[in-house]
């Protein structure tokens, strides 16, 4: 009983506050959690899940290389994911299989790929922060990594915002007018692969693609216009991120987890109740009462 | 001796051909068309329509031949803005999270900055074109909430606001109301007019007799073109059509 007054509302969110790793990590997740955002409004629109998880599964053996090489994680994971696309679309092309089936056998096969290395090679990888994240964990180094690589996606995402949103929704018309679709297409898998990187830092490789998708869904219910889905897709992801470290440092529970748990639970608080595209539509349900 | 001057043609397509890994789409496809020229596509399913359209407008490369757009490559045709393309309704996602306005916008987009930033000419290009449309009381609609024939209105605008001296119209009267039909023929008109080139495929074979000048059989090559009244036989349209009667397609009385 002695306990309830000195948990206060106010003192659950300042006392998580006075440790360093905690305030360290509400930053950085912040971060990456708005990156993951932004650019979830256009993977969801152009239908990229499936591509977001293969990305994000493929970087997986570009870590654990890097890491034994001791190079910036970053790169591998970069190298990967691209590598993956790559991969994927070679293999669509140059054979019957269906898109859907190459990009699963092509992502397992590079994840299974980590996996093995880490057991082969002797170094201090943690698999368990790779797979699940490990907010709480930042070094500083990845501090630095991560706020670079999050500007760097920003601002091209800032930059081609509309061109995007044109490749998004009709590529046709955009090569019609001269616009570079290709560069847009390579642009947005580049963008897709940064911000797994980034990403796996907060809730780890296997969750990532939620940070990636979630969001954008969730703003999608909520909106019809373009801009307005990326800002409640970046608010969204922010909050979700705040919500689920205080509640892992309440509660002790997985960081990531917790994380990717708040964003469903907002996006089902959408689903649900969401103005116009909801399940019980509230407006109608307002205007009922006038 | 004359030789043939290719800045009269406004498309000059010369045995063009066009595979889809190895899958033929089209081939040896021939098209000569002058400004102010409307011109019926007309084909089967499959029969490669939008394939015609999509190498015109260098959305896919063509294996063998030629296009020449004003007598210039299709990549600077494209950047001079010179084609219009109106998709058909199946063709767009309806869903997107965008309204009137801005898909309208997004017909400028070629002639803007890298950051698409509109400025005073484009707004008033934007609202000339959706007022031709009769849009204007939807201007912050998004797209979802139009009819098929608001938005079809829609994606014309886009095209008149490109300012684009060809246009490409995929069906552009299927799924359409009354009032769209006619504002649409109304816009063919002036189109014609303005010394506009229009190239439109379709399935009805009313709508080729009422407007098209010129008629283009398709069925993965050029079956016949010419002159409507000329080339639109029931006999070319059989072949087209793989032997199905034209009483089947026109009803009887045609």
């Amino acid at each position: 009983m002695e306990l309830c007054s000195f948990l206060t509302l106010d003192s659950l969110i300042t006392d998580p506050l006075t440790h360093d790793f905690m305030r360290k990590a509400l930053l950085m997740s912040s971060l990456v959690a708005a990156v993951c955002g932004f650019l979830s409004s256009y993977l969801t629109l152009k239908g990229w899940a499936l591509m977001g998880d293969a990305v994000s599964h493929s970087v997986m053996p570009g870590v654990v290389v890097a890491y034994a090489l001791g190079l910036p994680f970053s790169l591998g994971a970069f190298i990967f994911g691209v590598g993956s696309v790559a991969l994927i679309g070679f293999i669509k092309q140059k054979s019957r299989v269906k898109e859907d089936t190459v990009i699963g056998l092509v992502f397992t096969g590079f994840f299974a790929l980590g996996i093995v290395l880490v057991s082969k090679i002797k170094s201090n990888i943690d698999l368990h922060s790779i797979l699940f994240g490990s907010p709480l964990g930042i070094s500083l180094s990845d501090v630095k990594q991560t706020i670079i690589i999050s500007l760097l996606v920003v601002i091209l995402l800032s930059i081609f915002r509309k061109d995007l949103m044109l490749y998004c929704f009709d590529p046709r018309h955009a090569k019609t007018v001269g616009i570079n679709v290709l560069f847009l297409h390579y642009l947005l898998l580049t963008c897709l692969s940064l911000a797994a990187v980034v990403g796996l830092q907060s809730v780890g490789i296997i969750l990532v693609v939620a940070m990636l998708i979630t969001p954008g869904a969730t703003a999608y219910l909520l909106t019809d216009k373009f801009d307005n889905m990326t800002i409640i897709s970046v608010l969204s992801a922010i909050i979700s991120s705040l919500i689920g470290i205080y509640i892992s440092f309440w509660f002790d529970l997985e960081t990531g987890g917790s994380i990717v748990l708040a964003q469903t639970f907002i996006f089902l608080f959408a689903f649900l109740f969401a103005p116009r595209y909801g399940i019980f539509k509230l407006k109608k349900f307002f205007a009922g009462y006038k | 001796m004359e030789s043939i001057n290719y800045q009269n043609f406004r498309i000059d397509a010369e045995n063009i051909c066009v595979d889809y890994n190895g899958k033929v789409a089209l081939y040896d496809a021939n098209l000569r068309l002058k400004p102010g020229q409307i011109c019926g596509l007309v084909g089967m399913n499959g029969a490669g329509k939008t394939t015609f359209f999509n190498a015109l407008t260098g959305f896919v490369n063509i294996s063998k031949g030629k296009i020449r757009i004003n007598g210039e490559s299709v990549r600077s045709a494209q950047k001079d803005q010179t084609i219009a393309y109106v998709p058909q309704s199946e063709g767009i996602d309806s869903q997107f999270p965008i309204n009137v306005w801005d898909v309208v916008m997004m017909g400028r987009y070629g002639s803007m900055n890298i950051f698409r930033c509109p400025r005073e000419s484009d707004v008033q290009a934007v609202k000339d074109a959706i007022e031709r449309v009769d849009l204007t009381d939807h201007l912050s609609t998004p797209i979802g909430n139009l009819s098929g024939g608001q938005r079809k209105r829609t994606f014309l605008a886009r095209a008149i606001a490109q300012r684009a001296s060809i246009l490409l119209l995929d069906e552009p009267f299927s799924g359409v109301d009354i009032r769209t039909e006619k504002l649409i023929s109304e816009l063919f008109i002036q189109f014609k007019n303005e010394g506009k080139t229009i190239l439109l495929s379709t399935h009805d074979m009313i709508h080729v007799r009422e407007f098209c000048d010129l008629v283009l059989l398709i069925n993965k090559t050029v079956v016949a073109y010419g002159e409507t009244s000329e080339v639109f036989t029931p006999e070319n349209i059989t072949t087209t059509f793989g032997g199905i009667s034209p009483d089947f397609l026109f009803g009887p009385e045609s």
